[in-house]
């Protein structure tokens, strides 16, 4: 028992941690831009699909800074020639843009690659395992997943708080027009800021890919846990995205090492009951509700605090 | 004072206009009637009936997003509800003999609908905008994964299967024939797009507009925006479940991509690419969608990919939709002013072609090198054979592409500047704001 509680305890913080490399990007651009990035999710998978590539023909480290350059610039492109075009007709078009944009580049990576799962391996200096926890071998590569994604975090962290480019996104934020008077190029603040979201998606696809399954339905399986994520944390709150990344990583780890039912718990349903609907809820484990258990998070937040975790507007 | 309420009220429509407007629904009834008389071919009555239930479902998520100004991402949650409770009526209805017969079914199916909007919509509607967006996204998924696990009613990936003529027949119709299932779907959408219609011109349909336009105002009046947008949840919920009942029928089985996201985006497109502002728009994407995911399935096999970014250059381009561009030249032609434009779209059309051509070679060119790069190299799309292999059709591509975006950049400069001519023309005679 104890041992699965150390492992998913830290399987749960690495999922959180991926999560919230992605769900970063999408709370400053969302901030920023008032626009959910409907396509953020494609920018993680493309980003593992330019990793995959990439360290085919010139290997792992080379992937891990090339495939996130590529994708923050095909994002600020994005934001440069495309939404920037349809901002002029309002959130609704624009969100209807990257929903689109998702659209497509699903289609493509699909023509591309393929939609059978790619063989993206773990590198050969990281494919040992790092320490042994009871009985169970602990991979080296989650251990460099789990401090690349808490050096880019801290980096961040950084990069917001103490220099100068950052106190402008973070004035920004708040107040763009007052940023724009000041004389800063909004335009391009907004661009670069969607551009180095998009391209932390990616970082996160380059170093999720080849321990989770490189598909081209990845963006469509975790884009709606991270827009639970943006929204129980509380649209537009970065404390917020940090605390749900975690709380839903760690959530849907325990939830999928655990074999629990009613049935388990109360005994089998009696036999006249045994074969109406009420069996499916009777005998199903927690380990299978664990891919709603997100949703579950959202409706009840939603219920209950609407404004999210750590929200402070309306939208 | 007495200005103002003279014209609060509208003025009594004149018999013409009357006539007009009750002309028009008369003429769609006789349509209906009368297109299987003209395409009675098996693939056409099965095209039909899919036109109809995506205009239902269309015109349905329309009184969310084009009316009431939420953008929902699972509308498809309460189609497939419907539609899995009107195949399990129709199972009931079969065993137990009860005297229902088939055209009532799809009632069940909106009340289904109507249910499950009733029950989720009170949570999501509280906020509009980019919050019920995800938020509808958030039940959507929470919907489409319990049914995976709820297998006894929603029968796992298989689904559920009934068969509709085992219920009380009427008049010695089975429904077994496709024509009798299109002249079913017929009348329920000319029922139902009436009643949408109607519903467009009540009072709840006016507040709807302006807690679209301005919410905050509607709270000043003394509405509450929550209660408005629940009720066009609610209606739009049972509108989508006849619909998806009507599917239901159609197909004979319910499985779960009824309430899957590819549904939901699907009623998205169609609504958006035929316009979300004017009544007709919906029907007419709904109608334009599905005889283009027919058609283009046939022609190339990334035809979703064409599909997607199609949709992106309406939203960029044309945000009002097919009703909404050809809706913008109205006051030309009234004005009579139309002359002016027209010589300039021909031109920009070439160019544009042209780039649009060039997209299509390169796609159809790295299709065949991804995907099948064992087959010979004389790939035929569009009808249109190439050879995929020679770098002059690569050539081509290209220049089409460069060449094209250069020249239809100036031509539709040109384009510009003809209709703001022909529209100041036009504002000169009173036709146009």
């Amino acid at each position: 028992m104890l041992e699965l509680i150390v492992i998913s305890t830290l399987n749960g913080i690495l999922f959180g941690m991926l999560l919230f490399l992605m769900a970063s990007g999408l709370t400053v651009i969302f901030s920023m831009l008032g626009v959910l990035n409907f396509a953020h999710a494609s920018f993680y998978m493309l980003g593992a699909f330019f990793g995959f590539q990439i360290s085919r023909w010139f290997g792992f480290w080379p992937a891990l800074v090339v495939a996130p350059l590529l994708a923050g610039l095909l994002g600020a492109a994005v934001e440069r020639y495309g939404l920037r075009q349809v901002h002029k007709s309002g959130h609704v078009a624009e969100l209807l843009f990257t929903f689109g944009l998702a659209f497509a580049i699903e289609e493509i990576v699909q023509i591309i690659w393929g939609k059978s799962p790619v063989d993206f391996r773990v590198p050969e200096a990281l494919d040992f395992p790092a320490f042994t926890v009871f009985s169970t071998n602990y991979p080296a590569y989650k251990i460099f997943m789990l401090a690349a994604s808490i050096a880019i975090f801290l980096g961040l962290l950084i990069a917001l708080k103490k220099t100068r480019i950052g106190l402008i996104v973070q004035a920004a934020l708040t107040h763009p027009h007052m940023v724009g008077h000041l004389g800063h190029n909004v335009g391009r603040v907004f661009m670069m800021v969607f551009g180095v979201g998009t391209a932390l998606a990616a970082v996160a696809g380059v170093i999720a890919g080849p321990a989770l399954v490189t598909q081209s339905n990845m963006a469509a399986l975790l884009g709606p846990i991270l827009f639970v994520v943006v929204v129980v944390g509380g649209l537009g709150s970065l404390p917020g995205a940090f605390i749900a990344s975690l709380l839903i990583g760690l959530i849907q780890t325990f939830a999928v090492s655990m074999n629990g039912s009613l049935a388990e718990m109360f005994g089998p349903l009696s036999p006249d009951y045994a074969t109406t609907w009420l069996a499916d809820i009777w005998n199903v484990t927690v380990a299978q509700i664990a891919p709603i258990m997100p949703y579950v998070l959202l409706v009840l937040i939603l219920a209950f605090r609407p404004m999210g975790l750590m929200g402070t507007r309306d939208t | 004072m007495s200005d103002v309420i003279s014209s609060a009220a509208p003025p009594r429509p004149a018999m013409t206009d009357k006539l007009k407007f009750y002309g028009m629904w008369v003429a769609t009834a006789l349509l209906l009637l009368l297109l299987p008389k003209v395409f009675s071919s098996g693939g056409s009555l099965t095209t039909f009936s899919l036109i109809g239930i995506s205009i239902i479902f269309a015109l349905s998520y329309n009184i969310l997003l084009g009316q009431t100004g939420m953008l929902s991402f699972g509308h498809a949650v309460y189609y497939g509800l419907g539609g899995f409770l009107a195949i399990h009526a129709i199972n009931i209805i079969g065993a137990h003999k009860w005297p229902i017969p088939l055209p009532v079914v799809p009632l069940i199916g909106g009340l289904t609908g109507l249910a499950f909007a009733a029950l989720l919509g009170w949570v999501s509607t509280q906020r509009s905008g980019t919050a019920f967006a995800m938020i509808s996204l958030g039940v959507a998924e929470l919907v489409a994964s319990s049914a995976l696990i709820l297998r006894t009613f929603f029968g796992g990936e298989a689904g559920v299967s009934a068969n509709r003529t085992k219920v009380l027949r009427l008049f010695d119709w089975s429904f077994g024939p496709q024509i009798q299932i299109y002249y079913l779907i017929a009348a329920w959408t000319l029922i139902c797009m009436i009643a949408m219609y109607a519903l467009t011109r009540t009072p709840l349909g006016r507040m709807c507009n302006a807690v679209r336009d301005n919410p905050e105002r509607v709270q000043f009046v003394g509405y509450d925006p929550h209660v408005i947008r629940y009720i066009a949840f609610c209606f739009s919920g049972f509108f989508a479940g006849i619909a998806g009942a009507l599917a239901a029928i159609n197909f004979e089985i319910a499985n779960s991509a009824y309430l899957g996201a590819v549904q939901s985006g699907t009623v998205l497109f169609s609504t958006y690419i035929g316009g979300i502002g004017f009544f007709i728009g919906p029907a007419v994407g709904a109608i334009f969608v599905t005889v283009l995911s027919l058609g283009l399935s046939d022609l190339t096999s990334v035809w979703q990919l064409y599909f997607g970014l199609f949709f992106i250059a309406v939203v960029m381009f044309a945000p009002g939709g097919i009703t909404g561009l050809l809706m913008k030249h109205r006051p030309l032609v009234l004005a009579g002013t139309l002359g002016k434009v027209l010589p300039s779209y021909l031109i920009a059309f070439v160019p544009t072609l042209a780039m649009i051509t060039g997209l299509m070679l390169a796609i159809e060119t790295v299709v065949h090198y991804t995907v099948s790069p064992e087959d010979s190299p004389n790939i035929k799309a569009f009808g249109i054979s190439f050879n995929a292999a020679s770098p002059i059709t690569w050539g081509i591509a290209a220049v089409l592409i460069v060449g094209g975006f250069v020249i239809a950049r100036k031509t539709w400069a040109k384009v510009a500047e003809a209709w703001d001519g022909a529209l100041s023309a036009a504002r000169e005679k009173g036709f146009a704001a």
